[in-house]
């Protein structure tokens, strides 16, 4: 039986639009759209009318033109005869090489120093809230240019190096840390070398596969195998094994003193160490916090039934505190992420070569297309930011709770 | 940075269709002081005293139209800009002239909208060095990593003299002149590049200036001058003269010694009469008091003074006058007749 009946349905009438509480929302929701796309209309006819009236037009033929000045750090071919789309192409795998690299590193600090956070250890736990304090709340920009200024002052340069008896030598007669970055040996392949390499690929998939075999193993039938040894045997033994049978196919190319610097090997510039190195440790300290918060959101009872239930530390750790912890760690995450791609763009202030200083700095500068330039690193930071947090979200729903 | 880069460009549509219309001129004797693009800080040319009193070569350019516009040559706001910032800040109305060692160029002629008015500098770009590099030309500098101001012409001079002569470089972009000293003395780059009186003018800041070298190469033409909004001609016009009476000043020998004697009344040199406003009304014409030119030269002195008091053979700096002599002496300086 039932008592409620559905409310009548009446005609629909125009006053209902103001009356009625079911169309009430949209109608306020159109006319504040409405408003704002009145208000954009109005600055965009406005800014088209006075750039005709000074006699500026927008035109993106720039990008196609040569851009004339040269990058001291490209990943793609480039010189100062390619254009200025290319230049901004260079600029834009700058920005992800450095936004990259710097998520990976902060997040590292950032757990390790959330976890330290509450450790029962008085002295790491202190060193650790002091750690999170003077780095999350002094600038970002401060932090880029003390690291910058200190590899300058402390390290030597090239020209130290020189000589019968130089005042600097390399580490380990390998790498070389001078203020103009850090040269490291480059892998020389070598004919053969491919095979090592394949090798490594499929070593690293067995070692997945014998996981995967291995927790299979341990639900079915409740045989707990070895983890850690045969992982890293699989990992290694048959590459090495393959590397000597094919006569030691890569290489190591070493770094030597030429003329004003260092030729040969990887260079490491200055400006993207400083860089690198200011934005993880800068948002580590914001990560470590989220990771703290999301430990000791999940209730201390947790950790009291497991280990009632026998398990070890660690495993409670990894099993049933953690899995937890990244419902509520995942989402911030997510916007630190986001965070370090934007404060990336503070490169210019080491010499960094990212798209604001190629696309933004240089190319805007040399041709004086500002809204152009301006509209399309708007563009590039939007679409960049977007696919993080499509890809972010995709790993939180896959970690977050599950409702069945 | 990102924003204000934008909303500049945004005041560059708004106020350049205003400021068209209401005269620059007009705004100045209105406001009461000068708005005046300069450095961030180039011993010499701009940068601020013990006191924190602007002096310098371009600084006298701003005070000298300071003083014939507003008859008081310390009515400037002066305006320090970086080699990014100075273009959105003129075109935004923010200063109303540029005097910032700015190279003219065409493209910032013609495609960037501006109006540059005179040459106070004749300059070329060149290369500075330590010592002990041992380094004799640019020519040498195969592989050489190099100090380079960002958003500049010598950037692409830059690219252009190493791509001409087929040998290597790496750039190290930087801010301002101050960054450049510092990596430059901390041995981050092996050479600085820039206006060779820039590099004049920052070695004599150094500790020891005689460890360093300016190599032989002038690498590019750097013709540099003050320069306006384009649109308005009566404001260029009125920077344009005012230059140019400096530099006539010193043709004709009248310095701030004797400009208060030769103003009083009119003398024999008609060209004279007619530059001091004693003879014929080009002040009026310019929209000025007829002592206009008179009020400049009292107030900073005619080009070779200003030359001399502020990067001269007598200063730290010590250049010499070069290319920039008058031409009645074998340089460039030659201004249109007053008449």
């Amino acid at each position: 039986m039932t008592t409620i009946t559905d409310p009548p349905q009446g005609a629909f009438r125009l006053s209902m639009l103001i009356n009625d509480t079911r169309y009430r929302s949209y109608t306020f929701q159109f006319i504040a759209l409405l408003a704002l796309i009145s208000a954009f209309a109005y600055l965009g006819s406005n800014l088209f009318s006075n750039l005709a009236a000074a006699g500026l037009n927008i035109s993106y033929g720039f990008l196609g033109t040569p851009a004339g000045y040269d990058i001291n750090q490209t990943l793609v071919e480039y010189n100062s005869q390619s254009t200025n789309a290319r230049a901004a192409l260079v600029g834009i795998l700058n920005t992800l090489l450095v936004a990259f690299l710097a998520c990976v590193t902060a997040t590292v600090f950032g757990v390790v120093a959330g976890v330290l956070r509450l450790s029962n250890n008085w002295l790491v736990s202190k060193l650790m809230s002091f750690y999170v304090e003077i780095f999350r709340n002094i600038p970002v920009l401060i932090w880029i240019i003390i690291i910058f200024t200190i590899m300058i002052a402390v390290l030597p340069g090239p020209r130290a190096f020189r000589g019968d008896e130089p005042e600097a030598s390399m580490f380990l007669n390998a790498i070389a840390f001078t203020n103009r970055g850090v040269y490291i040996p480059a892998p020389v392949w070598g004919p053969g070398s491919m095979l090592v390499v394949a090798t490594f690929i499929l070593s690293v998939i067995g070692v997945f596969a014998y996981r995967r075999y291995a927790t299979k193993l341990l639900y079915d039938t409740g045989r707990l195998l070895p983890m850690g040894w045969p992982s890293l045997a699989i990992l290694f033994v048959p590459t090495l094994l393959i590397y000597f049978v094919m006569g030691m196919p890569i290489g190591l190319d070493y770094p030597e003193l030429k003329g004003f610097n260092f030729a040969g090997g990887i260079k490491v510039g200055g400006p993207l160490i400083a860089l690198w190195f200011a934005l993880s440790i800068y948002t580590g300290a914001f990560i470590a916090e989220n990771v703290r918060a999301g430990i000791q959101a999940i209730s201390k009872g947790q950790t009291e039934a497991a280990g009632a239930l026998g398990l070890r530390s660690g495993r409670i750790m990894n099993l049933v505190v953690l899995p937890q912890a990244l419902r509520v760690i995942i989402p911030p995450l997510i916007s630190q992420y986001l965070n370090i791609t934007k404060n990336s763009s503070l490169a210019i202030a080491v010499g960094y070569a990212d798209i604001t200083a190629t696309l933004g700095g240089i190319t805007l500068n040399q041709t004086g297309r500002a809204i152009e330039c301006v509209l399309l690193l708007m563009l590039f930071y939007l679409t960049i930011s977007l696919s993080i947090s499509a890809v972010m979200n995709v790993y939180n729903n896959s970690v977050k709770l599950k409702e069945r | 940075m990102k924003k204000s880069v934008f909303l500049g460009a945004l005041t560059v549509a708004g106020v350049a269709a205003g400021a068209a219309a209401a005269g620059t001129l007009d705004d100045v004797k209105a406001r009461g002081t000068l708005n005046c693009g300069v450095t961030t800080g180039l011993v010499g040319f701009a940068a601020p005293d013990a006191n924190g009193e602007w002096k310098g070569f371009d600084v006298a350019v701003c005070r000298a139209v300071a003083a014939a516009v507003l008859g008081d040559a310390s009515a400037v706001e002066f305006v320090p800009t970086t080699g990014k910032t100075r273009f959105t800040a003129l075109a935004s109305g923010e200063i109303d002239m540029l005097a910032r060692n700015t190279t003219w160029t065409f493209s910032r002629d013609v495609d960037l909208k501006f109006e540059f008015v005179g040459i106070n500098y004749y300059d070329g770009q060149g290369f500075m060095v330590p010592k002990e590099l041992g380094v004799s030309s640019a020519k040498d500098l195969d592989g050489a990593t190099v100090c380079i101001q960002t958003g500049t012409t010598t950037e692409l001079n830059l690219a252009d003299f190493f791509r001409a002569n087929n040998i290597s470089y790496e750039p190290v972009p930087i801010e301002t002149n101050a960054e450049g000293n510092q990596q430059y003395l901390a041995g981050a780059c092996d050479t600085y590049t820039t206006d060779a009186s820039g590099l004049a003018a920052s070695r004599a800041t150094y500790e020891n200036p005689g460890d360093h070298v300016i190599l032989p190469e002038i690498i590019s033409k750097e013709p540099l001058g003050p320069l306006v909004r384009h649109g308005d001609n009566e404001w260029a016009d009125v920077v344009r003269w005012t230059l140019n009476a400096l530099i006539a000043a010193e043709e004709l020998g009248v310095t701030s010694a004797n400009v208060a004697d030769l103003s009083s009344a009119a003398g024999d040199n008609p060209e004279v009469n007619r530059l001091l406003g004693t003879e014929d009304t080009l002040g009026e014409m310019l929209g000025l008091d007829a002592d206009w030119a008179s009020k400049a030269i009292t107030a900073v002195g005619n080009y070779g003074e200003i030359f001399e008091g502020n990067i001269g053979e007598s200063t730290p700096i010590g250049l010499a006058r070069g290319l920039n002599a008058q031409w009645t002496e074998g340089g460039l300086l030659y201004t249109p007749p007053f008449r």
